[in-house]
């Protein structure tokens, strides 16, 4: 018998990244910006998704990937707009990783625009799992609090976006945007904020025009 | 609680590692593990525990180095370690940090027992 010591020196969530990589470079093929949407569950993820897609689908063509860990109900609910989506149901898994996004992207057709993924609704997990996005946005909703971002500091670390949610019931709620939002920039300086409200629309359109610019810039540079 | 899922790719990883060795037995798991990677050890230690029954890695122990953020200034160049999740440079206060380590989950070593 004997006994030998290896140095692997390797990322362990390695495997997750490759296959990430490959849809990364699938979409940019196809010239298809990927949005990947993460928030604690009842952010307004979902609600967010509907004003966005009623924005965009007249003038572009999308798909939806919704996770969650059971039920069709958000899938569904982007399907009653006459947009198709595709619903991942994790089966217990609290996030998506890249081999559940892959295996529907064989589905989704090569000539739309955006995809937009929902992930589980988690604040921490899922933060950890590259998806192969163009995107990351973070939710955070106003009945949340303002203190979330140093609290959960890996979704904020790694995201391009900053959405911040509900933003009706602020006042209300006496969460103060302004503070969630340099929390959140102070730990990611890069990141680009946006408030909104789904229920009033407030927002929405300025978060449209972000993803269409980010569109067209993808798609300038050439990749 | 990812965990599981993070030790299910640790073993997909240490099966590709020990191919070239043929039969062997791990006694031995080294990890680094950033305070900022999002997973915690002593869930990690747990899952592993748990998923390690009947495989390679039945009677291995896992060890788990965690590591802290590392920052660097960008705007006086230097670099910081940080105890705590304080986002600036220790040397000029400056806020303008990015994040160099910290948030890493590494293999790092394995020890192994070959019949060869």
């Amino acid at each position: 018998m004997t006994r030998k010591e290896l140095f692997v020196l390797k990322d362990l969530l390695g495997t997750n990244n490759q296959v990430a990589a490959e849809i990364r470079r699938s979409l940019r093929e196809r010239r298809v910006l990927a949005v990947n949407f993460l928030s604690s569950p009842g952010s307004g993820k979902t609600t967010l998704l509907e004003r966005l897609v009623d924005v965009f689908k007249s003038r572009f063509r999308l798909a939806v990937i919704e996770g969650d860990v059971e039920t069709e109900r958000d899938a569904e609910r982007i399907r009653a707009r006459g947009v198709t989506a595709w619903q991942i149901t994790t089966g217990g898994a609290c996030h998506l990783d890249a081999r559940m996004v892959g295996k529907v992207l064989a589905e989704v057709p090569a000539d739309i625009d955006f995809l937009f993924i929902e992930n589980v609704g988690n604040l921490v997990c899922p933060a950890s799992f590259d998806l192969g996005e163009s995107l990351r946005c973070v939710l955070l909703s106003a009945p949340e609090g303002d203190d979330k971002p140093k609290k959960y500091p890996k979704a904020f670390l790694t995201a391009q976006c900053l959405i911040l949610t509900k933003m009706d019931l602020a006042a209300a709620l006496e969460f103060d945007a302004a503070k969630a939002a340099a929390e959140a920039l102070s730990m990611n300086p890069k990141l680009q904020v946006f408030r909104t409200s789904a229920k009033t629309g407030a927002g929405v359109e300025e978060l449209a025009a972000f993803f269409t610019e980010s569109l067209e810039r993808m798609r300038s540079s050439g990749a | 609680m990812h965990e599981l899922s993070v030790v299910q790719g640790l073993f997909e990883r240490l099966a590709e590692e020990l191919k070239p060795y043929g039969d062997c037995r791990v006694t031995l798991v080294r990890l680094r593990v950033g305070v900022l990677s999002g997973v915690v050890p002593e869930l990690l230690q747990s899952a592993f525990e748990a998923y390690r029954k009947g495989t390679f890695a039945e009677s291995a122990v896992l060890e788990i180095d965690v590591t802290k953020p590392v920052f660097r200034c960008r705007a006086c160049g230097g670099e910081s370690f940080r105890e705590e999740l304080d986002y600036s440079c220790a040397k000029c206060g400056s806020r303008d940090v990015e994040l160099v380590s910290g948030d890493e989950l590494i293999l790092e070593k394995l020890e192994v027992e070959t019949d060869q």
